[in-house]
């Protein structure tokens, strides 16, 4: 349905997006996730023809959005990051409005449009003015003129920012609820969202795609490391020695001195290899205090920074736990 | 060519919805109102709308831009003009839609002033000629000064300088003939030749020339021409 090769986009010299490909197949919903200014909104953009890629092509439904780009935007829903409106208008007339332009019949639109108002809760606000409407409720309006004439392809920049965590639960649901009949392209930058909703993910970051998978393989590929987080009491320095000396264990990454007197110690490990119970000997067997065990998995929080930034900064989680420990002391 | 008319009248729609058209025309009317009493209250007065009507062409090198600066510069500011354009619909439909919103707005206000003529016909008796062809003139200009502030609108997304820039051509447009009176030979003819007042004179004076028509046509022709131009190239910047 949507089909991406080599695309590029440089403003100036900048290059916003740099040779990127992917397919979507029809009825499939495609996570898009990167931090801000990976090129995201680039890239959703480029999708809908609103700018034209530097170099590269874009197909919807088969129509390439530059040369044939009338037909391919006949297959588009958008809604652009900003939610654009005409605030001078009502709700109803603003959806009649999206509706005619994007060719529908005069009694298909007032069909749909009272349709599609109900499906985002806004019975309501029908004849309200957009300008007078709550940031949430301008959402619902950009979400209800992109569904509205039953796109092939439906593309959503952001679409759960800003809005209350009730309305977000349901709107996750109603995109989710499309896909199967649309092709659902969106982009977020918060993670359970797209693990929640897409069937594959494709993260970027600095206008490159860096993974490509399902959300479950995403997580799945990186447990090949498992980590490993333990309180002991004694002297750190043996304690690390220690430690280092158990086979299946790659690296103590971290240490660090706790206010009770013992050192939380950070280790990662190869996941094939129980290192617990070998762990939990050798530190009793050395005459030690071992407070606390546990193994710590990958969330795709952790694989998105993993492959988002040039460093993986085990600091970060360790300071977690330390304000956890406080919390719970 | 439906999508020409769904933006047309979505356009004219919240042209009377908002207090722009109210606005504008109110003062048109005012000014050519106020005109209109000079012109008839002179001695000698004549039956013709010649002196106000001179004074109409100078307010809508003013107004004009204050009705077109909103019609591209907010789409571009609030960002609509993202979901205008992913739209299947063509640029030119766009600017055409447009500006037959401004045009209908603005003609609307101009046939009001239809009262001061109709006063003509009560009190005196004028040439219903020169009546027709100012007229045919004036709507002509205000549609040359509606494309001209269409095509400043395009520019930016700022309307204050939508207005500024659409006024500032409407003005050397207008009044070029007068660098040309200064000049001779060729460049005086050609000078004068793209003036609007040079055009408007002869149907302010009851000549109807086709090669004034065609002028100003042209000019219609070649601002929204640009318009839509300026509409593609704001994909590149």
């Amino acid at each position: 349905m949507i089909e991406i090769e080599h695309v590029s986009k440089y403003y100036g010299d900048f290059p916003a997006v740099t040779d990127i490909s992917f397919s979507v197949k029809k009825g499939e919903i495609l996570g898009f996730l990167g931090p801000n200014g990976a090129g995201k909104s680039t890239t959703m953009k480029m999708l809908t023809g609103f700018l034209p890629p530097s170099s590269g092509t874009v197909r919807i439904a088969g129509s390439d959005i530059v040369s044939d780009s009338l037909e391919a935007r006949r297959h588009i829903g958008y809604l652009p990051e900003t939610v654009p409106l005409y605030t001078d208008m009502d709700v109803t007339d603003y959806l009649k409005f999206m509706g005619r332009i994007r060719g529908m019949s005069s009694n298909h639109v007032n069909q749909r449009t009272n349709e599609v108002i109900d499906l985002v809760n806004l019975g309501e606000y029908r004849k309200t003015h957009i300008g007078k409407l709550s940031k949430g409720y301008k959402q619902r309006v950009g979400i209800a003129q992109a569904i509205l004439h039953e796109p092939d392809v439906l593309i959503l920049d952001e679409p759960t920012i800003g809005i209350d965590p009730i309305q977000v639960v349901e709107t996750r649901r109603l995109i989710k609820d499309l896909g199967g009949e649309h092709t659902v392209v969106i982009s977020s930058h918060i993670l359970p969202e797209v693990s929640m909703i897409c069937e594959r993910v494709i993260i970027i970051n600095d206008g490159q795609i860096v993974a490509e998978d399902t959300p479950e393989m995403l997580a799945t590929r990186l447990k090949g490391i498992e980590r490993i987080e333990l309180d002991v009491k004694g002297p750190s320095k043996d304690i690390a020695d220690t430690i280092e000396a158990i086979e299946g264990v790659t690296a103590l990454e971290h240490q660090y001195v706790q206010n009770g007197g013992h050192t939380t110690y950070l280790i990662t490990s190869n996941a094939e290899i129980e290192l617990r119970s070998k762990l939990a000997s050798a530190i009793i067997g050395g005459g030690w205090e071992l407070l606390r065990l546990q193994s710590i998995g990958m969330s795709l929080e952790d694989i998105f920074l993993q492959v988002t930034t040039d460093e993986y900064i085990p600091d970060d989680t360790a300071v977690v736990v330390v304000v956890e420990e406080a919390q719970q002391g | 060519m439906t999508n020409t008319f769904i933006i047309a009248w979505k356009e004219t729609r919240s042209y009377f919805s908002s207090p722009t058209a109210y606005v504008v025309g109110a003062m048109f009317l005012i000014l050519t109102g106020v005109f209109f009493v000079f012109d008839m209250t002179r001695p000698f007065a004549e039956a013709s709308v010649r002196g106000y009507i001179n004074w109409a062409t100078l307010f809508i090198v003013f107004l004009a831009p204050l009705l077109t600066m909103r019609l591209l510069a907010e789409e571009q500011k609030l960002g609509t003009l993202e979901l205008l354009l992913t739209s299947p619909v063509r640029d030119w439909e766009v600017v055409i839609g447009k500006y037959l919103a401004s045009l209908a707005t603005l003609a609307t206000t101009l046939a009001f002033t239809l009262f001061y003529v109709a006063l003509l016909f009560y009190f005196g008796n004028p040439d219903v000629g020169p009546l027709f062809s100012a007229y045919l003139g004036l709507y002509l200009y205000a549609a040359a000064a509606l494309a001209i502030g269409i095509m400043a609108s395009s520019l930016s997304g700022n309307q204050i300088v939508a207005a500024v820039v659409g006024i500032g051509i409407l003005l050397m447009l207008t009044n070029i003939d007068r660098i040309g009176a200064l000049l001779q030979g060729v460049s005086a003819d050609v000078i004068s030749g793209i003036s609007m007042n040079a055009h408007f004179e002869d149907f302010s004076r009851g000549v109807l020339d086709s090669s004034h028509v065609v002028y100003f046509l042209s000019l219609i022709a070649v601002f929204l021409f640009i318009t839509v131009r300026s509409l593609e190239t704001r994909r590149w910047r």
